[in-house]
């Protein structure tokens, strides 16, 4: 509630700027998609976002480190990072439907079995399996096989988790003020978000070279990108952000209080570390 | 016509010390468009909120319009049927999506912080950011209709695959444009929730909020729980259309159907999404002409809860025969059902409300009045769709498109225009002119009842929706309906007309231009200044 | 049970009941099944108008009575408990009311076991498919209103919109049961008089079924959004005694076999010309309009085109397979190799295509056997 006076900042350019850019980056990806050309305009949204981001970031920082912020402001930030962070939840579940729906009901249904198998009519050579290396039709050709949890993906699973208790370590040590600290283990936080990333690389150069896992290979390349995609670009995203952090403490910003930048960056983290173990279980595992 | 107006209270100068623009010396704000383009004021944005969905209510009636023209009279007149489609689906899409949740987005900007006793919204620059991806999605939204194959012709709904292997290549353009409204929404509603956990003045309690802050504190919750299943949903599209993927294709394992439970998973709290603030305001409007205190706050509360949490429970009451298994039929059955209870509490309050109280008929509440009952018949009509052996014969016909007709326009739209006439004292300083409301409400309401009473009659008989020609048997209701929808969009005209008036002049407002109105945005001034509650209010229970 | 429901709302809706005749409210129809959901329809109308009296009465009589240009004087009072129970728990007990008989009903309308018939219905860019499961008898069944009365050049029939070039016929007095589905998007088959309304999924089926009480003909109409023409695809019931129908089927059968052994014989270019041009003017005509010009971009002419003048394989083989991704189905399960060979043999000598090509049923068959 209410106390002091609440800092309103006077206008501001970056707002109009970031939906123009983020309107030209869509334009942009459509007329990618649908004409086959237009690639410099997205470049220019993609651009003119990051631009923008980092200039509104910038603005709030000075603010911030000028003092215009008070405690009721650290709360708007904390209710707006948590629901941000809900609406992605909401995002991930949808995908995370999908599967679900597809294993316990659409399969089973199209191989005959359930309150909807005469569908099977339809297709009388299908056999209703998960993973699903061959779709209903026969046009359409399945992965040839599928990653083995206990390799690459368990590999994965243990950097994520490590990365989860460095972030709290450096986080625990900023709390206290011992920023050296703090900086080593970001700065291996960030490392471990970088193995992540190049071995869903190397993961995604397997699938397509040696196991027909691809886009068009069925649901389960579907579900398998989508989940495994979006995931991997939010792994990116948080990295970038955890590295902007370490630029942050580097310089010196933050104190043992006032650091709210820094710990949304670890909600973030934490929460693409959790759908992580969901992908874990649900895609590679089960 | 119009009755003898009821009396107002004197006008009277605000002795609030708070509301006094000059308290702390502001930077000058930029200057013509720029003013608009970069401000981070909530009463600023609020109004372009409105400005915009405004535009975007003609946009959408106009093509209503074209679609009610071909159905005049049976034959195809005026419009190919391919174009029929896309004026159905773009009427949808832009009421939906441009009028109706950008006018409560826009109200709750202006209000919300005026109620609760806030500087502004909480995140002010963000504010900003989230009403100008609007005209950035809706331009590239109808921009779509004048691309290579037309715009959407599949229906609000988009159901896979007719939007997916058969659609029109201007789809992709369509699920870009629905991110952009999508990220606007979001962040719009978690902007709203951060104001209202967190900005109320100092010993308001939630339970001491108004129902209108309270609505939408729970409506925000809905938002940010379905846009992304809605992000979602569009992206699998996006791949099934780009990348070769088969979420909506059983030929490699996935299924038509489950794109429409993931859309119904968005699109049933959608509706409320719709129906929430309006709640809210006539919530706050029939006390103020009752002058009687709301009956049942708490209760309203509770209600207003229980429907949005069930709202996650009923989505597949859009499917009853898509051949769901017998279970889920049962059980969506039986979920849709119960909101009647929590709806009729609502109901039920409201008349109590009346009941006993002093109540004079200035054109807020001539338009919340006309809400409660229309609403309630287009509330009857859904229950009667929730029997789910019986909306076997009502599904997909115009049974259907008359009931959320009346739980939309005489609905969201007529609760919209009481809020409107409610507040304009306060944004602007005068009172609109009331006689030209009153002519506007009453065109409105013959307009409504003309233009969509007939469509029940016309489900019922038979008629399919979404087809540009029809039978013989449904001539005459279809002649009515549009004959009422043309007399209604004309009396909107009435609308705009008291709107440009009000804002350049009229009877001066008081602070507390309602006699019988309580909450905190009637202490400070009319029109409210630029910026108000610089030092938080202190806020004094009253009775509820 | 379900017939004392059914008698309730009948006398309930005694005024009302004026009114399944004249097309204002739904009709009884000619089942059972449609009869209880007009009965359940009909109570639950009536329940609703109650309660509107009800409230909108308690609401106008306050509206009257507590007027301020009257003088009214507001009480105070903003709550009451016991009240507030009270009107929400009246409300559960008049819905779990209104579940019992539904809950019935649907039960029965889901149970398709025990049918003497199975008729599978396909629903495609816009026309019906009727197949009787193990009778080797199949057809299609498109719009017949002519393109004429729909722009007003001739003045709109009786049965505007609601007539078929062929009805699906249908014994009265037997359980038939429907597999639905569809070749390309979702459609909905939807005969009022039946009470039966089902989506038909591409790739899946949905059953229902239907037990008809007495002869006629039923119409209705493709109840979800399925393109262009979805206004224009109608669904037309023939239901007749038993007798007569299996006469029906046995001579369908006949003539079925009669054709399958046309296959094998050296067909006229006469013969396929003519035959070729009705199978075109009611299939291919709604895409690739009446003279093959089409309608670019979305559906190519076939007069004049360089591509399928020049190489007749290519022809056969779009028609025979289709062209998966677009709008163009594959015919080889829907027309048989007689109607296949007929129509690539006329669109490729009509409309100034003038190959002189002749394509014979038996390629076909061969091809499609492939
Ligand atoms: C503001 C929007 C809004 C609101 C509030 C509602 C409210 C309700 N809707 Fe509606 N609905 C839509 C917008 C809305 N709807 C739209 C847009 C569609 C079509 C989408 C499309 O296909 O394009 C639709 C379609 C739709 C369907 C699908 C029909 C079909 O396609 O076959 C169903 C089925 O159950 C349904 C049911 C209900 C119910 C039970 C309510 C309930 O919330 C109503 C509750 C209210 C009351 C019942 C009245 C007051 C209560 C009392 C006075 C208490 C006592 C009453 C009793 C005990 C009876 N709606
Ligand atoms: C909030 C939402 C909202 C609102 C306000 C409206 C408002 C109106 N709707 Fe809407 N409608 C929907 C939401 C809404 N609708 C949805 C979701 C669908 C389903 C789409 C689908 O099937 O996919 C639908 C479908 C729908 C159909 C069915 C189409 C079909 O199935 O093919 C029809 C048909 O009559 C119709 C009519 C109208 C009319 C006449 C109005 C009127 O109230 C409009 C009044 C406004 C104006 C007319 C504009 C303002 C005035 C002027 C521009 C002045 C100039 C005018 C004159 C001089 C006459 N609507
Ligand atoms: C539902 C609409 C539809 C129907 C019905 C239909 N077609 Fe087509 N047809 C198409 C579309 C769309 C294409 C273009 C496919 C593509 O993208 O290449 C096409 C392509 C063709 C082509 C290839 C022409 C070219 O230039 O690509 C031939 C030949 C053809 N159709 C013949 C027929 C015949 C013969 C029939 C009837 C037996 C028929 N079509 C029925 C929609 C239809
Ligand atoms: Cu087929 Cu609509
Ligand atoms: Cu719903």
């Amino acid at each position: 509630m209410s106390s002091g006076s609440y800092y309103v900042p006077a206008s501001s350019r970056w707002p109009v700027l970031g939906s123009v850019a983020l309107g030209a980056m869509m334009v942009g990806t459509g007329i990618k998609l649908v004409y086959d050309t237009g690639l410099p305009l997205v470049l220019i949204g993609v651009v003119g976002i990051l631009a923008v981001m980092g200039l509104w970031f910038r603005d709030v920082i000075s603010e911030s480190r000028g003092g215009l912020y008070d405690e009721q402001m650290d709360r708007s930030f904390r209710w707006g990072m948590g629901w941000f962070i809900f609406s992605e939840v909401m995002f991930f579940a949808a995908f995370f439907g999908a599967l679900f729906y597809v294993r316990m009901f659409a399969i089973p249904w199209l191989g005959g079995e359930g309150a909807k198998g005469v569908s099977a009519l339809l297709w009388p050579d299908f056999v209703a399996t998960w993973p699903l290396l061959n779709p209903p039709d026969s046009s359409i050709a399945g992965p040839e096989q599928v990653f083995s949890p206990w390799q690459l993906p368990l590999v994965n699973t243990l950097i994520l988790i490590t990365s989860s208790i460095t972030l709290t370590v450096a986080h625990e040590a900023l709390k206290v003020g011992d920023r050296k600290t703090c900086r080593n283990w970001l700065t291996g936080t960030v490392l471990l978000g970088c193995c992540f990333i190049m071995i869903q690389g190397v993961e995604y150069y397997e699938a397509y070279a040696h196991y027909g896992i691809t886009l068009e290979a069925g649901i389960f390349g579907a579900t398998f990108f989508i989940l495994t995609g979006f995931h991997g670009v939010h792994v990116i995203i948080g990295t970038l952000i955890l590295a902007a952090m370490l630029v942050r403490i580097i310089k010196g910003h933050f104190g043992g209080e006032n650091h709210f930048g820094f710990e949304a960056s670890c909600w973030y983290w934490h929460f693409v570390d959790v759908v992580w173990v969901g992908l874990f279980i649900f895609v590679y595992v089960l | 016509m119009a009755p003898k107006l009821p009396p107002q209270p004197p006008l009277q100068h605000s002795t609030t010390a708070v509301a006094d623009g000059q308290s702390h010396g502001h930077a000058a704000p930029p200057k013509g468009i720029f003013r608009w383009l970069l401000t981070t004021n909530h009463k600023e944005i609020g109004s372009l909120y409105l400005i915009f969905s405004l535009t975007m209510f003609f946009i959408g009636g106009i093509f209503a319009l074209v679609v009610r023209a071909e159905l005049f009279q049976p034959g195809l007149q005026l419009v190919e049927p391919e174009f029929f489609n896309q004026m159905t689906t773009m009427h949808g899409l832009i009421m939906v999506f441009g009028a109706v949740m950008p006018a409560f987005t826009g109200l709750a900007n202006w209000m919300i912080p005026l109620q609760i006793g806030a500087p502004d919204m909480a995140l002010p620059r963000l504010n900003n950011f989230s009403f100008w991806l609007l005209p950035v999605s809706f331009t590239l939204l109808l921009s779509t209709l004048l691309m290579p194959g037309g715009g959407p012709n599949f229906g609000w709904t988009f159901y896979a695959p007719l939007s997916t292997n058969f659609a029109p290549p201007s789809t992709t353009f369509f699920i870009l444009a629905l991110h952009i409204a999508g990220i606007s929404s979001i962040l719009g509603a978690i902007n709203i929730i951060a104001t209202i956990l967190n900005m109320r003045a100092p010993g308001m309690r939630l339970m001491d909020m108004p129902l209108f802050v309270w609505t939408w504190l729970i409506t925000a919750f809905l938002l940010i729980a379905v846009m992304p299943v809605l992000a979602g949903v569009i992206t699998m599209m996006l791949m099934d259309i780009n990348f070769g993927t088969s979420f909506f294709d059983a030929a490699g394992g996935g299924d038509p159907v489950l794109f429409q439970h993931l859309f119904w998973f968005f699109g049933h709290p959608e509706v409320y999404i719709m129906i929430l603030p309006a709640f809210g305001i006539v919530s706050a409007i029939i006390p103020t002409f009752a002058r009687k205190p709301l009956f049942g706050y708490a209760s309203m509360v509770y209600a207003t809860a229980a429907i949005a949490l069930l709202s996650f429970l009923v989505w597949a009451h859009h499917m009853f025969i898509v051949g769901l298994p017998l279970v889920a039929e049962l059980f969506f059955m039986y979920s849709t059902m119960l909101i009647a209870v929590p709806t009729g509490v609502k109901v039920f309050n409201w008349v109590t409300t009346l009941f006993r109280g002093s109540i004079s008929f200035e054109s807020p509440m001539l338009f919340a009045l006309a809400f409660v009952v229309l609403f309630t018949i287009g509330g009857f009509s859904g229950l009667m769709l929730a029997i789910a052996p019986a909306d076997f014969q009502y599904h997909d016909t115009y049974f259907v498109v008359a009931h959320f007709h009346y739980v939309l326009v005489p609905g969201a739209i007529f609760a919209i225009m009481a809020g409107v006439y409610y507040w304009l004292p306060k944004w602007t300083g005068h009172y609109p002119n009331e006689k030209l409301a009153q002519w506007h409400f009453w065109f409105s309401i013959i307009g409504v009842n003309l233009t969509f009473f007939p469509m029940h009659f016309a489900g019922l008989a038979g008629m399919p929706r979404r087809i540009p020609d029809y039978a013989l048997q449904f001539a005459d209701f279809n002649l009515l309906s549009s004959i009422g929808a043309f007399f209604f969009g004309a009396s909107q005209l009435l609308f705009v007309l008291g709107v440009i008036l009000c804002v350049r002049g009229g009877k001066k407002a008081p602070a507390k231009a309602w006699e019988g109105a309580e909450d905190l945005e009637w202490t400070v001034p009319s029109p409210a200044p630029l910026h108000t509650f610089e030092t938080p209010p202190v806020f004094h229970r009253t009775s509820h | 049970m379900r017939s004392r429901w059914w008698l309730m709302a009948v006398s309930l809706a005694a005024s009302g009941s004026q009114a399944q005749t004249n097309g204002w409210n739904m009709p009884v129809g000619v089942t059972d099944v449609s009869s209880d959901i007009y009965g359940l329809h009909m109570t639950i109308f009536w329940i609703c108008v109650v309660i509107g009296l009800v409230v909108f009465g308690a609401m106008f009589y306050s509206l009257f009575r507590y007027r301020h240009s009257k003088g009214a004087k507001a009480a105070h009072f903003h709550e009451h408990t016991s009240v507030e129970v009270l009107w929400t728990a009246i409300p559960i007990l008049i819905l779990v009311g209104m579940a019992v008989p539904a809950t019935a009903t649907l039960k029965n309308m889901y149970d398709s076991s025990d049918a003497e018939l199975d008729v599978m219905i396909t629903g495609q860019q816009w026309r019906w498919r009727y197949e009787y499961l193990g009778e080797d008898v199949a057809f299609t069944s498109n719009m017949s209103t002519p393109r004429t009365q729909i722009s007003g050049e001739e003045t709109r029939g009786e049965h505007y919109l609601l007539e078929v070039d062929e009805p699906l016929v249908l014994p009265i007095n037997r359980k038939v049961r429907f597999l639905m589905t569809s070749d390309d998007v979702i459609h909905s088959w939807w005969v009022p008089d039946l009470a039966v309304k089902q989506d038909t999924i591409p790739g899946f089926i949905n059953e229902n079924w239907v037990k008809i009480n007495e002869p006629g003909i039923y119409r209705g109409q493709c109840a979800e959004l399925c393109g262009i023409d979805h206004g224009f695809m109608p669904v037309v019931v023939h239901a007749v005694e038993e007798e007569e129908f299996d006469g029906w089927l046995a001579e369908r059968k006949e003539a079925a076999e009669q054709e399958a052994m046309g296959v094998d014989r050296e067909w006229a270019m006469d013969e396929l010309v003519e035959r070729g041009e009705s199978v075109y003017q009611s299939i291919c005509s709604s895409c690739h309009q009446a003279e093959g010009q089409g309608s670019p971009p979305a559906f190519p002419a076939l007069a004049n085109n360089e591509q399928l003048i020049n190489d007749v394989d290519w022809h056969l083989d779009r028609v025979v397979n289709g062209v998966s991704g677009a709008a163009m189905p594959a015919f080889r399960s829907t027309l048989n190799p007689v109607e296949i060979a007929a129509v690539v043999t006329y669109t490729r000598n009509a409309w100034g295509n003038d190959t002189g090509d002749v394509v014979q049923p038996s390629a076909v068959a061969e091809l499609i056997a492939q």
